[in-house]
């Protein structure tokens, strides 16, 4: 990247602006200083703490691998297919982001719970059952965190210089070809940005969670819902569950940040 | 955070513990109207109950504003600790307003102002045929409680404890009306709730007795937080709630009296 020119920002701007990054680097301070370091590792070795850790990593892996097979298509159909109805249908596939999750939980249960709309007939023929299990931490954590990769990636696969695929289209290549051999990889830094940012709401989701599929532990209690049990009984627990999410989100974010996140 | 007020106030709460015997809501005895907001952190199975005395509350000192949250008592009072500005407590169990007290953020000392029985909610009909405890160690039903830090969890595993049944809950839920929800809504055959959770959640839920040699009685205490604001609306309101006009009210929504 050019290094950017030098600018002399106004001192009211500056001012702003730190406060901005206040605003986000002292909740963080208040939990860094409020650790109870000295119990930390006896705390964080808990087994309800290494459960959480377990369930948290194994169900926002599954939610981020479920978006990537499904949000990809979805973003290449809203950036290349028109269709009547394509506006509407866009507002709705991204209203996760903005819709308060618990009443994207109430959604899911009405929708695909036991005696839900779809997941009644689901439950009677199958015997399969989203709520108090597993498989239902990820629906919900994929229903809040998709949209954040299916943006990402229709705003890479709209913005690339189409002639790539002219060109291998003209020189006789299959539609899927020119899929795999030129568009994903022109857009391939844009969905590692999206998997990562996907990957960072899903691990955080609450909400949706515990409204939608419970709350147990090994099942379907992962670090957020567990921080939040946590602090009803134990403050310094619950810090310390939110540094460790904390801590990974951040790791995470800076180590791919150069390789990814430019292409956002 | 906010700084814990230590401004002691002169507020003698008469005959502590019990129903003190006041008049209805009486407006501040001394003349000078009540005004301001009072904050009230209540207990979740309390939401109906409060919700009307606040309005009756505020009838009588028009001038005040009565502003009540209500979550799970173990929630609350942890907030209350961490700093959260509050003016009343009134929690669904006495270990969580035994929490305030230790924390010496309690103004008056706790009195009762009702208590609930236990009651296993299930979904409208009782399609699962539950008719005791020991119905929910089955197989094909799916049983849902509070989590054991929350009161209504802490109490569904003594009244297991009590009559000697092991229950294995697919779900551990935030609060008691969490749990009703979910039976309510048929995602759970049953519950262990209190008695006006199964009477506040409508047609979709139904109530089965707990013997009283297995039930256990919750009491619901209330106190003033310490460094209210407001401790003089705060005081007046907590009197108006354990008069007899407020005990009836709490009462009308299936509560024992205390």
């Amino acid at each position: 990247m050019p290094a950017a020119p030098r600018e002399r920002a106004p001192i009211g701007f500056l001012a702003l602006a730190g406060l901005a990054a206040a605003f986000f680097v002292l909740p963080l301070v208040g939990l860094v200083v409020r650790t109870p370091w000295a119990s930390a590792l006896a705390d964080l070795s808990a087994p309800a703490v290494i459960d959480a850790l377990r369930l948290s990593m194994i169900t926002s892996l599954g939610a981020t691998a479920i978006s990537v097979v499904l949000g990809v298509p979805l973003a290449w159909v809203y950036a290349r297919v028109e269709f009547p109805g394509k506006l509407v249908l866009r507002a709705l596939t991204t209203l996760p982001m903005v819709l308060p999750p618990v009443v994207g939980g109430i959604a899911l249960l009405v929708a695909f719970g036991r005696r839900g709309v779809f997941g009644e007939p689901l439950f009677d023929l199958f015997g399969l059952r989203l709520p108090f299990s597993t498989a239902g931490v990820i629906v919900a954590e994929t229903f809040v965190a998709m949209p954040f990769l299916v943006l990402t990636v229709e705003a890479a696969l709209r913005s690339m210089d189409r002639r790539y695929e002219d060109a291998a289209r003209t020189l006789g290549a299959s539609r899927v070809r020119v899929f795999r051999t030129v568009t994903l990889p022109l857009v391939g830094p844009a969905i590692g940005a999206g998997m990562v940012l996907c990957w960072a709401r899903a691990l955080g989701e609450f909400g949706a969670t515990i409204t939608f599929a419970g709350n147990f532990r090994g099942e379907t209690q992962t670090l957020p819902l567990a921080a939040y049990l946590a602090l009803e009984q134990n403050v310094d627990t619950a810090v310390l569950l939110g540094l460790t999410l904390l801590g990974i989100s951040l790791v995470v974010l800076v180590a791919l940040r150069d390789r990814y996140l430019r292409a956002v | 955070m906010r700084g814990v007020g230590t401004i002691l106030l002169a507020v003698q709460v008469a005959a502590c513990g019990g129903a003190a015997p006041l008049g209805p809501a009486a407006p501040a005895a001394a003349g000078r109207p009540l005004s301001g907001t009072v904050t009230v952190l209540a207990a979740a199975s309390l939401t109906d109950a409060f919700n009307v005395l606040g309005t009756e509350f505020t009838r009588v000192n028009p001038q005040v504003t009565v502003k009540a949250s209500y979550a799970a008592s173990s929630a609350l009072v942890a907030q209350i600790v961490q700093g959260a500005e509050a003016d009343v407590f009134a929690s669904a169990d006495e270990p969580s307003m035994r929490r305030l007290v230790d924390a010496r953020l309690s103004e008056s000392s706790p009195r009762i102002i009702a208590s609930n029985k236990l009651q296993i909610a299930v979904g409208a009909g009782n399609p699962k045929k539950i008719s005791a405890l020991a119905d929910l160690a089955r197989p094909d039903v799916v049983v849902v409680l509070g989590a054991p830090t929350v009161p209504v969890g802490a109490y569904a595993t003594q009244v297991f404890d009590k009559a000697g049944v092991r229950v294995a809950p697919k779900s551990h839920e935030a609060d008691v009306k969490a749990v009703v929800s979910k039976v309510s809504l048929g995602e759970a055959d049953a519950g262990i709730v209190y008695g006006t959770d199964v009477r506040a959640g409508g047609a979709k839920v139904q109530g089965v007795d707990i013997p009283d040699q297995h039930n256990v009685i919750a009491r619901y205490p209330i106190a003033a937080v310490k460094g209210s604001k407001n401790a003089k609306a705060a005081a007046a309101f907590i009197d108006f709630v354990a008069s007899p006009r407020g005990l009836d009210v709490i009462a009308g929504f299936g509560f024992l009296r205390p």
